[in-house]
């Protein structure tokens, strides 16, 4: 994918060259993650330290303290309102914490950061833009080859001229992740992502994720409900309760994972879902 | 509005009317059998006795007025004054109104400042300040082009003021966390967001423009659409008189039509407007 990705227009139309891009019914057979070895080391190490949020009187989280560290894939699992979208939001720096420090490859979060990406539970594609001026929504320098690239990356190389309104919502989705990827983050924020989508595109985002995270190299850290989604993606999973932390656990699974057909991973759920 | 919503009022629409060349036709012949079957009804009670000629005159004749107006080149200068004043009103009108509709809108303070004295004077029938009108700036062209821009201000401040308002917060953050600045803000997500509502305030102020016009070229004026037919009444001219109606219609029409293809071309993305899914992008 390192070739640019070039574009003849006929009326509007983009005739792919060079490369054909993965179409969606090839996806799948490209999803298979390479080994951990090859990872680059583009993550950035993220640090809570004494994290507290409250909203008026109501504390959300009290006294956190979490290190993330540089690639992993961490999955934070909780019921609603446990604080679980807050934190996400204090380490994007759209909100403040009411008192500790949160850093990120090692510099003081204060205000949005550019090596940051968040990706809402919708997808928020600005309707009047088609799809690759949306992924390309910062206008860096050369800013539509670095969105072709995302978007051939997420295996919607051929949707770049479309409107998001003719979107699925799986596609919709795909490319909010091909529009955090552009900016090459450090960490990526999801904000259950994959909460609205029917299951077998759920299954082939998991995948999705998997592999374009292996290939960036990226830290992760997935905000889920779902614990068999935590389990199946994550190194690690940490449970939040009334605003602290009630579990932490590495999952030493090996990639590609079986989901429900491992044993290991169901008692590892069963476990998980004893702190929840 | 998630993505998926907005595809399937899409497919609702489209299959709304029909599409292809012979449906477009179709459409087009439906949408003009009313008017043209009232006109052939009207002739015929006009040539048999019916009607009063002098009452109401057959269209045939205001055919021949209209025909005898662009001979002798009245028609065309005095609908090439009515434009004008109705642009110059428009432009002047409309422009303060969505100036200070994007102010109010992107702005708390000048919400503050504006809004309150805006929403009364916005329920004062503008025509009711004719006779101070008068009295200000005499009849001249002054009078009716401050008419007009009185009129069309407070349709496009109040719906550029709401377009703007209505804008999806959601997409308002996602900005800000993909690090646009405020003026991209403003370029890429708040005008084209509000500019659905801009549009139909433009629609509401261009009604207001001729209606406006129309009173204001009757009651004190030496030239326009207005005048000829205040004049004809004069001389019981009453083919001119219908003649003049008519051409008030087309206006309307023809500014009507323009602010359609803005929409259709403006609001390519929006599932409801779009025409040709193929179109080029806007971005």
């Amino acid at each position: 994918m390192s070739e640019p990705v070039s574009y003849l227009r006929v009326r509007g139309r983009p005739l792919l060259r060079e490369v054909p891009g993965p179409t969606e019914r090839t996806v799948v057979s490209e999803l298979i993650p390479r080994k951990q070895e090859e990872r680059p080391e583009n993550g950035k190490t993220v640090l809570l330290d004494g994290l507290s949020k409250s909203f008026a009187s109501r504390r959300v989280l009290s006294r956190l303290n979490l290190e993330i560290p540089a690639g992993q894939l961490l999955a934070i699992v909780g019921r609603s309102g446990c604080g679980k979208s807050t934190l996400l939001r204090l380490i994007a720096g759209l909100d403040r914490p009411s008192s500790g420090v949160i850093s990120v490859g090692g510099a003081e979060v204060k205000s949005l950061q550019s090596n940051v990406r968040l990706l809402f539970q919708d997808a928020r594609l600005l309707p009047w833009h088609r799809v690759i001026s949306n992924v390309g929504i910062a206008r860096t320098k050369n800013w539509r080859d670095s969105a072709a690239a995302a978007l051939a990356d997420v295996g919607l190389a051929d949707r770049a001229n479309d409107w998001p309104a003719v979107l699925s919502g799986g596609q919709a989705q795909r490319v909010a992740l091909a529009r955090a990827l552009v900016s090459r983050p450090g960490v990526l924020l999801l904000d259950e992502p994959f909460a609205a989508l029917d299951a077998l595109t759920r299954m082939e985002m998991h995948r999705l994720l998997e592999r374009i995270w292996n290939e960036h190299g990226f830290t992760t850290v997935l905000i889920t409900h779902d614990v068999a989604e935590a389990v199946a993606l994550a190194d690690r999973v940490i449970v939040l309760r009334d605003g602290g932390i009630a579990l932490d656990m590495p999952i030493d699974l090996p990639r590609p994972r079986r989901g429900a057909a491992d044993t290991a991973a169901v008692s590892l759920q069963a476990q998980i879902l004893d702190e929840v | 509005m998630t993505a998926g919503r907005a595809g399937e009022k899409g497919v609702l629409m489209a299959t709304r009317l029909p599409q292809s060349r012979s449906g477009a036709a179709l459409t087009f012949l439906a949408s003009w059998a009313l008017p043209l079957g009232l006109l052939v009804i009207w002739e015929i009670a006009s040539r048999s006795g019916l009607l009063s000629m002098r009452l109401l005159p057959a269209p045939s004749a205001v055919a021949a007025a209209f025909l005898e107006s662009v001979r002798n080149g009245t028609l065309l200068t005095n609908a090439a004054i009515s434009t004008e004043r109705a642009l110059k009103g428009l432009i002047i009108g409309g422009g303060i109104g969505f100036a200070l509709g994007i102010l109010a809108g992107i702005s708390r303070l000048v919400e503050v400042v504006f809004d309150t004295s805006m929403q009364m004077l916005r329920n004062v029938p503008h025509l009711a300040i004719i006779p101070l009108v008068i009295l200000w700036f005499g009849i001249g062209e002054e009078a009716k082009i401050f008419l007009v821009a009185i009129g069309t201000a407070f349709p496009l401040y109040l719906n550029t003021f709401h377009g703007i308002r209505t804008i999806d917060v959601r997409l308002i953050e996602m900005a800000r966390v993909y690090g646009l600045g405020r003026l991209a803000l403003f370029w890429r997500v708040i005008l084209p967001g509000a500019l659905p509502s801009i549009l139909v305030g433009l629609r509401f102020s261009l009604g207001i423009m001729w209606l406006t016009l129309i009173v204001a070229e009757t009651i004190s004026s030496t030239s326009g659409i207005g005048y000829m037919t205040m004049n004809a009444r004069e001389f019981l001219q009453t083919d001119v008189v219908v003649l003049g109606v008519i051409v008030y219609a087309l206006l309307g029409k023809v500014a009507d039509t323009i602010t359609r293809l803005i929409e259709a071309r403006a609001l390519a993305w929006h599932p409801a407007y779009r025409m040709n899914p193929t179109g080029e992008a806007t971005s």
